[in-house]
This record gives C-alpha cells, structure tokens and sequence, in this order.
C-alpha cells in the first residue's frame, strides 16, 4: 500500500515532480504550471493524510533503507510535525498556484527551472520537517536554502545583490548549526534525534552541550530571520520577484523555527534539564526584542513588500517568545502562530503581488484607491491585518491568546506586556497600509490618479489562492478550538506544565 | 571563449593524462560499493578530465567532444536512475532506499544491498559529472567577452 | 600552567580549525571584494570539514575497511578510523559545492549589471 509510505512520500512528491519538470518544459511550456500546481496540491493532500493518520494510529516511524535507527535514518511523523507539514505544504501549494500568473517577465522562457527550484524547495522544507536524524535535516536545510537563494537572485534590479548577502549570512548559519550537530556527536556518537534525547540527560552539565546548542540556536536563528541575525532577510523579501516573496516568505522560515522547537524539545528537553545558560529565558527575551525592534522598524518604512518584510521579524519574534517560554500554552500559541502567520504572510505577500502588478508600484503611495479598484483583495488584506494585529476572529488572535497565557502563567509580566506592545506595533503599520489603500482622497491641488471607474481586481489565478487565504485565517480563528484540543495539545512535549 | 593553451607541452600532456584520468574516475566509481571511492568522487573525477579538456585545449574542443545538452540529459538522467532504484524498494513492499528488493539469482541479502548501491553511485556518478561539467560550462560561458574583472 | 598549556596542546586539531574558521569570517566580513567574501565563506566551511574530520582519526587507527574475514574474527572498533563523518563530510562537501556554484552564478549576475565587484563602487552605482 502506497500509504505505508507515507512520511518519505511527503519530500518525495514535489521532488520527482521537480525533476520531471524540464524534459516537460521541453515539449510544452504551458504544461509547467499545472503540473508543479498539481504536485503541491498533492503534497498538502498528503499532508493531510498524514495527520488524519497520525490523529487516529499515534506517531509514525519510518525506517529509511529498513535499517534501524539509530544506524539508518528515521523518518518521524508526530503530531508537531503532521501539523506543520500541513502548514508549510498547504500554503506552498497556493503560493505554487499563484506564481503561475505571477511570475514576470524574468521568469518568461524559464519557468521550468523556476517551477523547478520551487518544487524543490517545498520539498526540501518538508524533508526538514519529517526527518528524525540530525544530519539529514542539515542537508535539507541547505538544499532549502540553496533553492531559495537561487530563486531570490531570480529577480532583476537589486535581487542578484540581495541574494548574495543571503547566501554568505546563510551558509554562515548552516555551518554554525553543522557545528553544534558534531559537537553533539562527538559527544554522544549518534545524529538520531530520539537516541540523542536519551543519551544528553546524562550529559547536561556538560559545557560542551552549552557551546552545541548555542551554535545551534544562532545556526538556525540565521536562517529563520531572528533580529539580529535578520541582515539578509528585508533586502531578499523586498527585491526578489513578487512570486518568489510570496512562496519564500510564508514557509521557509517556519520551517527553521520548527526545527528550532524540534531541537530544543525533542532532542535536548531543555524543558527537563536546562543546561548552565538560561537559554531559554534568552530565547523568550531575544523573541521579545525582536517582536519590538521588527514593528519600530515596520512602522518606518515606505515600501509595501518591505513594510512587511520587517513585519515578517516582528512575527518570527512571537513564535521564538513562544518556545522560550516554554510552558503548555505559550507552546500552543507559537504553534498556532506558525500556522497563522504562514497564512497571513501568504495573503499579505499575495496581495502585495497583486497590487505591484495592477497599481503599478510597491510603494505605499501607489495604493492609492485600491479598495474601489480591488475590492475582494483589499477584503483579503484587512483581514489579514486584524490577524497580524490580533482581533478576534481571526486565527491571529488566538495564538496570541495563548501567547499571553502562557506569560502570564510563566510569570513572566513583561513579556506579557510586549506581546501586547507587538500588536500595537503591527496595528500601527498596517493602519498605515490601510490609509493609503482605502482612505487616502484626492486633496486641493493634488495631481494623484482620479478616482478610478472600473475594478481592476487580479486575474482568477492569483485571486483563488489569495480568497483561500483570507478565508483560512477567519476558519482558523473560528476553528481553533479542535485545532488547539485535537492536535497542537500532543503537539507540545509531554511533562510540560 | 578559452583558448588553446600556448605551450605544447601541456597539450600533450593533458591529451595523453584525459584516457587514464577517465579511466581511474570508472575505477574509483565501481570501488565505491565495498572501498573508499564512490559515485560522487567519481563523477568529480571525470568532470574534472572534461574541465582539463577545455582549460588546455579550449573551449572549442570540449564543444567538439561533448554537447552541453546531452550534458544536461545525462546529468538528469543520473539522478532518475537513483529514484527509479530508490523507489523499487515501495513498489515491491519494502521502505524506500531498501536495495534488498533487488535480490536476483545468485544475488540475496547483503549482497543484494551492494549492487543496489553499485547502482546507485553509477548514477550519482553520471549526476554529478553531468552537472559540474554543466556549471563549469555555463559559468565560462557566462563571463565571455565581459573581460576580467 | 603546565598542564593546561599540554592540554592545550594535545587538542591542536581544534586550535587550527578554529584558526582557519576565523580567517574564514574575517574574509567575510573585512574585505569589500565580493569575491573575496566567497573564498572566506569557502575557508569557513572547510574549517568545519576539517574539524568533523579531525575527530574520526585514532592513534594507530587504519581504513575502516572490513572483509568476510575480518567480521568472522570479529571487529576491533579501536583500530578502526570511524568511517562515519567521512561519509557526513562527503554530504556536507556537496552541500558546499552547490552553494559555491550558485554564489558563483549570482556574481556573475552582479558584474553583468555593476561591472564590479568590489561593495563601495557597487553601493555608488546602484
């Protein structure tokens, strides 16, 4: 049975699929897009196999080669990462439906290899998110990066330039995170992630496992885009091709901070044995400054895609507080918020695309009169703005809830406070979206674009997967009750207050 | 365009090295399964000789030998032969990447594993020279007529 | 003091993958030649190959290669270099020569729209 296979199945799916897609773009260009829509499509429906699966048989084990861990490497579906796999692999095949019509002209004649690369990336994140061995999510984590930094210097203009930067700031993190994999394997002699768990308790006062985790935490803080490490991140969002944003943003640094909990939870129990450092009242305390310093820096800036690209760190910031925390409830929120955010930064990035390409600009000012001209998009943005914000009831709102219950519960008062600080920030920047996408009117003497007469929304195959979108944010909100109760609470590791 | 080195002694040199060069990349390719070697290092090798190629004896004579679309071919080609072989393992009921499926005549358990592997550096090694060839193709070509920089 | 300076001493391997791990990152960060960041970034990376490598020799270990014979008799893992990050730094070589072709790839993209390579001249003409 072909559903035996499912946790390799998940990687391999968009991986075949991207290496049919040049001797396919040889015979017929037209056939590139449904087909890598089609192989995203599958992957979520697999993914959603795997969690209705993995809700009714309890967590899945593959053994790849049928060697035995802790020699071969072990394939894990449990209820984290079912659950994020449906995440990263829903949003990626809309974001895989979307840039069909939104790939511009720098992708014309080679939508192969860019369909190609970006297959390749959603499988690449989804090996990430199923593997249980150390290594081998190292070398998904590259290829996922490798694509994404191929995908970014895609782009024209200043897209080669930003590209750079993040592939030197991105091999910078994967070697650090390779790093603290071979500390950790010179001290235990194993890369399993369920063997390393049983081996390290023995070893948390060692100062060795305080230096890996370190490398590890600042590894992956690189690539998920944690203020400070961020460098790359504004420039990449802002100048790659609008198709390539809309696929980038959403997933990929989730799929780092899944990694990041993975690590910190199932292979070193940080929430069992802390080691010398407070390194998780650092993590909550670094997701804090960044929830802050991303919005002040959102709130300054004038461009929509980097706008929001800032908005991106502010956000990140909330799921790192989350897993700093560390306790039920702030784990349930950061949870949720993956999903939430990959949802709202698809929409966000989504109608940002569309707007660059019927408004003419991805300035604030060339919004103007966009709710007369796009009104089911611009209905997209607000409700993503009310769920970056965090009203209810929009899925933003309940992970913030739980962000907030869990601060309050961990003592932690301040932190409390600057989760609400946060949506202040996001309700302050994405007012200012707002103005100037629905209020900003003619003025005396003012030579702007006149009112215009007719819609001009975007074309059926970028408005579906954006709708989707903005529908998905209000059923999470309105269903996350199941969502939390059914999934996310195995999701966080046994033991936990 | 990279031309013809100047000195005479290092095109014969290198038309005299290419044979065995490719030679020890087959060699070191059909070790890999039970020694040190295998498909990646291989398939370094090989590209490499291809890479000599253009570097002693110019571009115009690696263009002669080998054309970058059958590269391409080739280098996808490499990587299809270790799916198809990884995937025999699921299509017979095994996991996937388990070679033991392959057990022919004469053929069972370990030593089945090993002409799976066997197969997959073949490819591996086909994938990898077929792209670094590639990569050091068109980098060459990309930076013609720019001048240095 | 003594006995730190030999304990120092005898852990050589990792004072020097650390060395070339720094001069790695100065590279990176000190030279305006976007050229040079990428050799840096290479030095970085082998810097860490060499210390995963580094750990698998053993004083009087040799290959790790075992026949028919040798498994009937049993494995002396002692005398045996471990095999496994060799076969770890492979991937992470590949891992490595993919990224420098797409750094590659990206600069010569770079030098196509700025004719340069160095940050300052790039910075005035954007």
């Amino acid at each position: 049975m072909l559903l035996d296979h499912l946790p390799p199945l998940l990687p391999v799916v968009p991986l075949l699929a991207a290496l049919l897609l040049p001797p396919v773009g040889a015979v017929r260009r037209g056939l590139v897009h449904p087909l890598a829509a089609g192989a995203g499509a599958a992957t979520a429906i697999l993914a959603l196999l795997a969690l209705r699966r993995v809700l009714a048989e309890g967590v899945i084990h593959y053994h790849v080669g049928g060697w035995e861990p802790p020699w071969g490497i072990e394939l894990v579906l449990d209820y984290l990462s079912a659950f994020t796999a449906v995440a990263v692999s829903g949003v990626g095949a809309l974001a895989l439906l979307y840039a069909g019509p939104a790939a511009g002209a720098e992708v014309r004649g080679r939508e192969a290899s860019f369909f190609g690369l970006a297959l390749l990336l959603l499988a690449s994140l989804l090996g990430m998110i199923v593997t249980g061995d150390l290594f081998n999510l190292f070398v998904f984590l590259e290829v996922a990066s490798i694509s994404s930094y191929a995908l970014v210097a895609t782009g024209d203009g200043r897209a080669p330039l930003a590209a750079f930067r993040y592939i030197v700031l991105g091999t910078v993190g994967a070697s650090l995170y390779l790093l603290g994999v071979g500390h950790l394997y010179l001290m235990t002699g194993t890369l399993n992630m369920a063997d390393l768990a049983d081996r390290l308790p023995a070893l948390a006062s060692s100062r060795v496992l305080a230096v890996a985790v370190g490398f590890l935490v600042i590894g992956l803080g690189i690539k998920m885009g944690l203020f400070p490490l961020h460098g790359w991140l504004p420039d990449a969002y802002t100048y790659a091709p609008p198709a390539v944003t809309a696929l980038i943003a959403p997933i990929a640094t989730k799929a780092a901070a899944y990694a990041l909990a993975r690590i910190l939870f199932s292979v070193l129990g940080v929430h069992r044995a802390l080691t010398e450092v407070p390194l998780m009242t650092l993590l909550a305390w670094a997701g804090a400054v960044a929830i802050v310093a991303g919005g002040v820096l959102a709130i300054r800036q004038n461009d929509l895609r980097r706008l929001l690209a800032y908005s991106s760190v502010s956000q990140m910031g909330y799921i790192v507080l989350g897993i700093g925390l560390a306790n039920r409830p702030a784990l349930i929120g950061a949870y949720l918020h993956i999903l939430n955010h990959a949802m709202m930064k698809g929409c966000l990035f989504f109608a940002a695309g569309a707007a660059a390409a019927r408004l003419g600009g991805p300035a604030l000012a060339d919004l103007r009169w966009m709710h007369r001209r796009m009104p089911l998009t611009t209905a997209c943005v607000i409700v993503a703005a009310l769920s970056m914000i965090g009203v209810p009831p929009t899925g933003g709102f309940f992970s913030k809830w739980y962000l907030l219950v869990g601060a309050v519960e961990g003592g932690q008062p301040v932190l409390a406070g600057v989760i609400l600080v946060g949506g202040l920030l996001a309700a302050v920047y994405m007012f200012r979206v707002l103005e100037h996408a629905c209020l900003v009117r003619r003025e005396e003497g003012d030579h702007g674009p006149a009112p215009p007469s007719g819609r001009s929304e975007a074309s059926p195959g970028m408005l579906v997967p954006l709708l989707a979108l903005g529908l998905g944010i209000l059923a999470v909100g309105i269903w996350n009750a199941p969502i939390v109760s059914g999934v996310l609470r195995f999701a966080a590791p046994a033991g936990l207050r | 365009m990279i031309r013809e080195h100047d000195s005479v002694i290092v095109r014969t040199v290198v038309r005299a090295l290419v044979p065995f060069i490719q030679l020890f990349a087959l060699y070191v390719v059909f070790h890999g399964h039970g020694s040190p070697g295998g498909g990646f290092q291989g398939g370094v090798i090989l590209a490499a000789s291809y890479i000599l190629i253009a570097l002693a004896l110019g571009r115009a004579e690696l263009d002669r030998l080998v054309q970058e679309g059958a590269v391409l071919v080739l280098g996808a080609l490499g990587v299809l032969i270790f799916a198809l072989t990884g995937a025999l393992g699921p299509v017979l009921g095994a996991p996937l990447l388990d070679y033991e499926v392959l057990s022919l005549p004469g053929v069972h358990g370990p030593e089945a594993r090993a002409l799976g592997i066997l197969i997959i550096e073949i490819g591996v090694a086909i994938g990898v020279a077929g792209a670094l060839t590639l990569i050091f193709c068109r980098l060459a070509k990309a930076g013609e007529g720019e001048g240095a920089p | 003091m003594t006995e730190l300076l030999a304990y120092a001493a005898a852990r050589y391997n990792y004072w020097v993958y650390i060395l070339l791990m720094l001069i790695g990152f100065y590279a990176m960060v000190a030279h305006g030649n976007l050229l040079k960041k990428v050799i840096g970034m290479n030095i970085f990376q082998t810097a860490i190959i060499l210390f995963f490598l580094s750990t698998s020799a053993k004083r009087g270990g040799t290959l790790p290669i075992v026949g028919p014979e040798a498994l009937a008799g049993g494995v002396a893992p002692a005398q045996l270099m471990n095999p496994l990050p060799h076969a770890l730094m492979l991937t992470a070589i590949v891992v490595m020569v993919a990224t420098l072709g797409v750094a590659l790839a990206v600069l010569v993209k770079i030098y196509r729209r700025y004719r340069s390579f160095e940050e300052d001249v790039i910075l005035d003409r954007l």
